[in-house]
This record gives C-alpha cells, structure tokens and sequence, in this order.
C-alpha cells in the first residue's frame, strides 16, 4: 500500500501528463471497439424499422431514397407515384395498401401524408386528443409536439420549400387535434396529415369565395352562363376551418394525384411474392422490400466501417507508440530517482512498483474508461443512432 | 564498527581502482574523507553501504560483512541500518516535505509505518526548522530547507552509521552552519557514527577524524591505515 501511496503521489503530481496518457489509451482501446458496437446497434435499428414494412411501392428511382423517406421521412423526396398505386394494390387483394406522401415540413419537422391505418400499422397510439377527422387537421408525434411547442387546440403552419417558392407550396394552418405517444421512433418526429390535407398544401386543393355570392363580385374575372371565372383578388383560406371546409375542392383526378409511395402490407408470403410479381416488369413503377434495401445499405456501412477501424487501429497503433515512447522517456527521466530508492534501501519489488505504476495505472484507468465508453455505447447508442438517423 | 580489510575495488575496465588494505572507523566516531575528486571517496562510501561490492576483500559494518550479503539483504541492512545524505538532497519533487522524510518507511517492508514514525517524522521537522513547510513540495523550499529535509529523511529510521556525501556542498555559508549543527548535534545526542566526504576544508574541524585520500594516492592507489589518518588533510 505504501508504494501505492508513492505511485498516487507521482500520478497525482504529473496530473496534465497522466490525464493526457489516460486519454490517448481510453481512445485507442474504445475508437474500434465502439465503433463497432455503435454499427451493430444502428444496423439492428434500421433492420427492425425495416422489417416491420413489408413492401413499398413508387415511382422507379432510387430505392435507398424511397426507403429512407417511407421508414425515416427523410427531406430527400423520391420519384413520385400516384394515389392509383394504392388503389391497384388494393384492388389486387394481394394487401392493404397505406398511401405516404412525405414532401412538406413544418419548420423542421416532416409532414406525413397518410391515412388512418398508418397509426394501426405501426401500432401508434393517442397520447393527447383525438385523431384527424376531418381535412385540414393535425396529429403530431411526441417529439415534434415537443419541438414546435404546440398541443391539442394549438395550430401548426405549413412551411415554404424554398424562400423564393412564392407561388409554391401552400402555407397552410393546420389545427392540432392529437398528439401521440413516444414511440422511440422516426414518427416521433413526424406531423400526420390525411394525405387529402397533403395535396391540399401541395395547392392541388383550395377553399376559396363562393363567387356566387354578391360579397365575392370584386373576384369575379366574367361569367359565361353557369360558369364563372375568378380573377386574382379572389380570396383563397389559408385554414380550413368548419366554417370554409365545403368550399375546398380539388382540381383533377384524385387517382392522378401523387403520393411518394405505397405500403403494402401482404398477409403471407405468397401474397408477397405474387404483388412483387406484377412489378417485376413494369417501366415506370418498382416494389421495394425495405429489409433488402437496408441489408445493402448496411453492407456498403460495413465495408466503409472496416476502412474507418483499419483507419482507427492505425492511427491507435501510432498513439500507443508514442504513449510507450512517453512511458519510456519517463523511465529514463526517472533514473536518478530509481538510484535514490536503490541506495536508500528500498526494496526491488517497491522501486519497480513505484516506477511500473504510471505505465500500469494509465493503461488500467485508460482501459477501464473505455470499457465505460463501451457500456454507455450499449447502453445509449440506441438514442445516439436514433437522432442520427432521423 | 566499520572494518575494512584488503578491500579492492575497480569500475569495470577503467583505470580507476581502490585498495585499502586496513580501514576502521569505530562507534560514535566522526570521520571525514577529503582528496581530490575521483579518488575514490565517494565509491568507498558506496562500498561501506553495500551500495556496490568490492574485488576482494571484507567489508564490515556492526559485525555484519556486508560485502558478502545478496542483494536484498543489503537492501535491508541499508535501510535499517545506513542513512544517507546526498549533495544534490536527491529528495522526490512529487513528494511534499513530510512524505519525502517519512520515504524509507514506504519502501521496504522492514520498516513498519505508524503514527509513532509520523510523530517523530514532525518532531524532527520542528527541530530543524521546517515544520511549517511539510506540505510544501521541495521545489518550493531554498537549498538549505531542501538538505534539511534530506537529513530529516536520512536519521528518521534512527541509524547507527550516518554516512554523507557533500552534505553541504551546494550550500552557502549560513545554511551549511545549520545542517552541520543539525548533523553533529543528532550525532553527538544519538552517538550515531558520522563517515562524510567533503571538499570544504573548513568543516574539518567539526570531524574527530579525517582521511586524506590524496596522501595515499602518490603510489597510484589509495592506502589508508588508522595511523596516517589523524589530521593527514586538515
């Protein structure tokens, strides 16, 4: 214990030294380690999500891109499909079919353009409120809730793609009506939408004047029998509320609208094979099955994570030489003190005790902190990847 | 006490060699070794503590012939037995004051450290003038308080043979005055034994005897006897 003491004392004395020491050890032991702790988690989560979705259909284009936007709503919009997507699959009886329009945002938040089978799916449930009933109104995931400050009876508002997007999207008010509980997911995050109120955004729909009616006479361009054309002081709502809800409408097919993608959630797996069947051919659409989206995604993740601890245990190898140049170097510095001890009288296993104990302590702390880093890795990567991946 | 006998002694192939063929220094003396640098003073220190270990011959310190012990028993009979002082303090700049004098007792399990040691640690402290400074670590004290503190740590273990080398070598006047009545006067109260080597020849007069290596060196080696000692360098 006394030699201990004497170790402490030094230690404690080059404190700069030693935390500096610790710390190159502690990054050496846990860069690759971590690292490879943190891929498997992440690997793990994006498998889960996507396990869970059965099928995706769109427009062709990237796969990686509709996934990500279907599973993550990620900003990076895919080719477009149309709502007809969903009403084929849903003709086919191959599987219910759930539309996903996910273009908008509010603030930073996606706007998810869905139906009310989404939250069955993916088994979300009501924390506050009530779920949208009608156009125009608002469930918000927990953390988006959180985020925009906003909550049952408070309003939302649509955000302009671009600053320079002045006729563009449109700047919708939507009424709040429900908010979700934590799920621990990407729809945390999300603000749902019918997927009408969506296209509406999109000005694919609006509520404007009764031209009809003699206080709207300023917004009408002509009239040509029953047939009456506005100009532009007509006053579109930018709110749909009871009062204007019957005059919004949409302009066109609805079938012709679009959506980002279709889920597809077949019962079995010959229901499965035989819908990804009907798109193997087809030109203008695909069927992508996230899990294998994800498998090679995680595979290009996996060949970019060896290079990254090849890289990290080369750089690791490097800082361990220098720390053992450092522990030499001291050894050497240390001499004259080692010859004090030896001529004093103190014992071979005290003088080597005292003159082993920095190399010994700052390789046990280093590997001990990093072992930490490790459990809190485990233990909180989850959260870590979570916020990375949203 | 100390009993030399046909002692040869060389470093490796150099041309350095000591031969003493008869050297005694007996309980209680003070003895002071002076002559010019390299003639071996401070290797037959070395030799007395069984820091190093002859050619040939018989090194003998309270009846025990230290120069045919192994190694960890000359380690214990060091600690137990020799204290030593060096002209650099040698003292361990991580250490504060008190630590630095409680030292031996944290390096060999011979010595046991309890609150009696700890209290007599403060003791000497006191009595040389540091006891408020044992918190501080030796870069923050003057050459003087430093030796002090060395001397401290060299007769806590209360030894009979207190062996010095320039103990006052990188010390002005005033402070060497100080730690050489702080060594003669534990020397003469514990009648602890006193081997130093020196260069001042001022200090001669305080040792009851002194050793000219340089008397002894005009036939190419060290000879030294009893009888040639007396007075030989004053």
């Amino acid at each position: 214990m006394d030699t201990l003491y004497l170790a402490w004392r030094y230690l404690r004395f080059h404190r700069i030294k030693t935390a500096i020491l610790v710390a190159a050890i502690t990054l050496i032991v846990f860069l690759p380690i971590g690292l490879r702790v943190l891929v498997d988690q992440s690997s793990r989560q994006l498998t889960a999500r996507a396990e869970a979705t059965p099928l995706v259909v769109s427009a062709k284009g990237s796969p990686t891109e509709l996934t990500l936007n279907t599973l993550y709503f990620s900003s990076d919009v895919p080719a477009r499909t149309t709502y007809r997507a969903a009403s084929e699959i849903q003709e086919t009886g191959l599987a219910p079919a759930i539309p996903m329009y996910v273009r908008f945002r509010v603030r930073d938040q996606p706007i998810v353009g869905t139906t009310l089978e989404y939250f069955s799916f993916r088994g979300l449930e009501l924390a506050q409120g009530r779920q949208m009933t009608v156009l125009g109104e608002a469930v918000l995931g927990s953390r988006a809730a959180e985020r925009l400050g906003v909550g049952p009876g408070d309003h939302v508002i649509s955000s302009p793609e671009s600053v320079f997007d002045i006729a563009g999207v449109y700047p919708l008010r939507m009424p709040v009506v429900g908010v979700l509980n934590f799920s621990d997911s990407a729809d945390d995050d999300a603000v749902f939408v019918d997927v009408k109120t969506a296209w509406v955004i999109e000005g694919l729909g609006h509520g404007h004047q009764d031209l009809s009616q003699p206080e709207a006479a300023a917004g009408v361009l002509r009239r040509d029998g029953n047939v009456v054309v506005g100009n532009a002081a007509v006053m579109q709502f930018n709110e749909i509320t009871p009062d204007n809800i019957d005059s919004f409408h949409f302009h066109g097919d609805l079938s012709g609208f679009p959506l980002t993608a279709v889920v597809a959630m077949p019962p079995d797996q010959r229901s499965s094979a035989l819908l990804q069947g009907r798109y193997q051919d087809s030109e203008l659409s695909q069927i992508v099955d996230p899990s294998e989206v994800m498998d090679e995604l995680l595979d290009t993740i996996l060949a970019v994570e060896k290079f990254v601890i090849a890289g990290a245990v080369t750089v690791g190898l490097a800082t361990l030489a220098t720390a053992f140049l450092v522990f030499a170097l001291s050894l050497r510095l240390r001499r004259r003190e080692r010859e004090t001890l030896f001529k004093i009288g103190g014992s071979r296993a005290a003088i080597g005790t005292v003159m082993t104990s920095e190399i010994v302590a700052v390789l046990t702390a280093g590997v001990l902190l990093a072992l930490l880093l490790t459990f809190l890795t485990q233990t909180y990567g989850d959260v870590i990847i979570r916020a990375l991946i949203r | 006490m100390v009993r030399i006998e046909g002692l040869r002694f060389r470093y490796g192939e150099g041309d350095f060699h000591l031969d003493i063929p008869e050297l005694q220094v007996e309980d209680g003396d003070t003895t002071a070794f002076i002559g010019p640098s390299g003639s071996g003073k401070t290797t037959l220190l070395n030799l007395i503590a069984g820091i190093i270990r002859p050619e040939t011959g018989r090194v003998e310190t309270r009846g025990v012939e230290v120069s045919s012990l192994p190694d960890a028993d000359r380690r214990r009979f060091r600690i137990t037995t020799v204290g030593l002082v060096f002209q650099e303090f040698e003292l361990l700049e991580y250490l504060s004051v008190l630590d630095n004098i409680l030292l031996p007792y944290r390096l060999h399990s011979a010595l046991s450290l309890d609150s009696e040691v700890r209290e007599r640690a403060r003791s000497l402290a006191e009595r040389v003038g540091i006891a408020d400074k044992l918190d501080r670590h030796p870069r923050r004290l003057s050459q003087g308080e430093r030796q002090r503190v060395a001397v401290c740590r060299a007769v806590l273990t209360d030894p009979p043979l207190l062996l010095t080398d320039e103990p006052t070598g990188n010390l002005d006047p005033v402070n060497r005055e100080r730690v050489l009545d702080i060594l003669f006067d534990y020397v003469r109260e514990s009648r602890t034994t006193l081997v130093s080597v020196t260069h001042d020849h001022e200090i001669l007069s305080r040792f009851g005897r002194v050793v000219d290596f340089r008397d002894f060196h005009s036939t190419g080696v060290a000879e030294v006897s009893p009888g040639d000692e007396e007075g030989g360098g004053a």
